[in-house]
């Protein structure tokens, strides 16, 4: 594995606080690589950093095998990205702002391919409309475009689903997964919605105040040996009982308000519905649970501000 | 870089605001000329009425082009920085401001290079709209009026330049005012690298010089000394310096001269002066500085 980015303890302190500490980690070609935090984790400080938008107090950074601090202008001819959100100038029109893009980036490039970008985010239409009139969903795609203008190797995505609606996210996630499987694209994209980390990222790297938990392949953090299980019935304190007398038990976790939540591989699923058909429990519905959610909740809820509720 | 500066012109001149400038020069310009064409001959009296009765003044060959460009300009050169303070003050912290700057730091581009564009950017700005202001004041007045003998009051001296020896004159004063409104523009980008709004610049801006104003207006023999000498806004006007023409022992103007040219140079060393430390100094934070907008 080829590793794009390299990141050594990294950190970066404003005045008194530390928003990134001793901060490692690596992004391999290919990866889509997903970057979890609560707000104020020091994920977009971090992205800064990468992007030179912030200097480090202390580590390094390497991208492409390269120095960034000493390669800088070398190293962001091969990067495309948005942070936080796609501020484009909202005086020029989409057509206009990508050309701009295009020719700072260092491209020539042809009207051709211009529209070529629009119409892969679907704006070829509003090419010519000022940014000013497109609506956040848009802005969003077309700040995409203006980050692979360029055809970049490497994409930094901070937050980039932010202010979508769902066929938004969606439409963006699909984009994503598309550029990293028919283009090779390698991508580090941070998001506050975990679930579309889950669906899209193949490698996750969660960090809390400024420090790094834990960083790995989505399919060990999310272990399915450890799912989940949420049961619903016609009578739960019922079922819960009936459960309690089987070999079930063991799985059993304690609940304040009398739901039925287990934890077990994923694979024992059709096993356990079984059991709760022989026994006569009048099953509403059993889901899966095991989310990328319920991993980084464990992990970060010494940040808690709300008692989690089960709805 | 020049990608660059080719789309930072694009985007100056893009913006409503840009225009507001241009628009304000030429309703003021074209006011004064309005006025001048209905009631010329009295002003030129209510100008020069001090000498009124030691010399027989040619009233209406004093009202001519080149007359009232002098005027434009000597009424207009102290205000026009306002007006240039409200696209250079904007120009980095309009960007931070709509979150562009962090896009375009993230490009392919040194952050020297980045700040140098745009302050090359503010300074076309600045000579275009002098340029402008040229031709309505000089070009639109000597269409209007007619060019003849210019007549430049200085203390108690009424200074005749020859019709012929005038057209140079402008250029080099021109010239002048290009470097001293260019302290202006380089002074609001500098506060404008220091801010995240555009309105804080262009307010600054105003307050420096009204602050600078003051202070060499006052006449207090301490400032006068020690402060005067030194500010910028003291130098501003030393464009006037290309229209004081030279005598001879019998009295007689000398075609081609300048009475005090150190003088001139003098100021203009010292805008130029300003223009290198403003301009280093936004250049050094700009590379220093976090980008957090």
């Amino acid at each position: 594995m080829v590793a794009i980015i390299e990141v050594k303890n990294l950190t970066k302190q404003f005045k008194d606080v530390t928003a990134v500490n001793d901060l490692s980690f690596s992004v391999n070609e290919g990866d889509i690589y997903g970057f979890l935090g609560q707000n104020g984790a020091g994920k977009s400080t971090t992205i800064r950093m990468l992007l030179t938008l912030i200097k480090p107090t202390a580590g390094s950074i390497h991208i492409f095998s390269k120095n960034l601090h000493t390669h800088r202008e070398e190293i962001l001819t091969d990067i495309g990205a948005i942070i936080e959100k796609p501020d484009l100038y909202n005086y020029l029109s989409a057509y206009h702002n990508l050309s701009f893009f295009a020719k700072i980036s260092g491209v020539k490039i042809s009207k051709n391919k211009i529209f070529e970008q629009l119409e892969m985010v679907g704006l070829a239409a509003r090419a010519h409309s000022k940014v000013k009139t497109f609506s956040q969903g848009m802005k969003q795609r077309l700040g995409i475009a203006a980050a692979l203008i360029h055809n970049p190797k490497l994409l930094i995505l901070d937050e980039p689903t932010n202010g979508l609606d769902p066929q938004g996210i969606a439409d963006i996630r699909n984009l994503i997964i598309s550029l990293s499987r028919k283009f090779g694209k390698t991508i580090l994209v941070s998001s506050h919605l975990l679930t579309e980390i889950e669906l899209i990222a193949n490698r996750i790297l969660i960090i809390d105040k400024g420090n790094k938990i834990v960083e790995g392949t989505s399919a060990v953090l999310l272990d399915p040996a450890n799912t989940i299980v949420e049961v619903n019935t016609t009578d739960n304190a019922s079922a819960k009982n009936q459960i309690a007398e089987t070999r079930w038990k063991q799985y059993l976790q304690q609940t304040k308000d009398g739901d039925i939540i287990l934890k077990f591989d994923k694979s024992l699923i059709p096993e356990f519905i079984n059991q709760l058909v022989q026994m006569n429990v009048q099953v509403l519905s059993v889901k899966p649970r095991h989310s990328l959610e319920d991993y980084f909740l464990s992990l970060t809820t010494a940040n808690q501000h709300v008692e989690p509720v089960t709805i | 870089m020049w990608n660059l500066l080719q789309f930072e012109l694009y985007k100056i001149f893009k913006k409503p605001r840009t225009y507001i400038a241009f628009g304000a020069i030429a309703a003021i310009i074209l006011l004064i000329q309005l006025a001048l064409v209905i009631n010329g001959k009295d002003y030129v009296k209510f100008m020069v009425s001090d000498l009124d009765d030691t010399l027989d003044i040619p009233y209406d060959q004093i009202n001519n082009g080149y007359w009232i460009a002098f005027n434009i300009l000597n009424l207009l050169l102290i205000h026009v920085p306002i007006l240039v303070a409200l696209v250079t003050g904007d120009i980095v912290a309009g960007e931070a401001n709509m979150g562009t700057l962090r896009l375009l730091i993230t490009k392919p581009i040194s952050r020297t290079n980045i700040i140098l564009t745009k302050f090359l950017a503010c300074v076309i700005y600045t000579i275009i709209l002098l340029l402008w202001m040229a031709f309505l004041s000089l070009v639109v007045s000597v269409l209007l009026f007619g060019a003849n003998d210019l007549v430049v009051a200085k203390e108690n001296m009424l200074l005749q330049v020859e019709k012929a020896d005038v057209l140079w004159r402008y250029f080099a004063a021109f010239g002048f005012a290009a470097v001293a409104l260019i302290v202006v523009a380089a002074l609001s980008f500098m506060l404008s690298v220091l801010s995240e709004n555009s309105i804080g610049p262009i307010v600054g801006t105003v307050a420096i010089i009204i602050v600078f104003t003051i202070i060499s207006e006052m006449g207090v023999p301490i400032y006068d000394k020690a402060v005067k000498p030194y500010l910028f806004i003291t130098h501003m006007l030393g464009w006037k310096g290309f229209f004081y023409i030279d005598f001879d022992e019998d009295g007689q103007t000398i075609t081609g001269s300048v009475r005090n040219f150190s003088s001139i140079l003098k100021s203009l060393s010292i805008l130029a002066g300003y223009i290198v430390l403003f301009v280093t100094t936004a250049v050094i934070i700009f590379k220093k500085k976090d980008i957090l907008s």
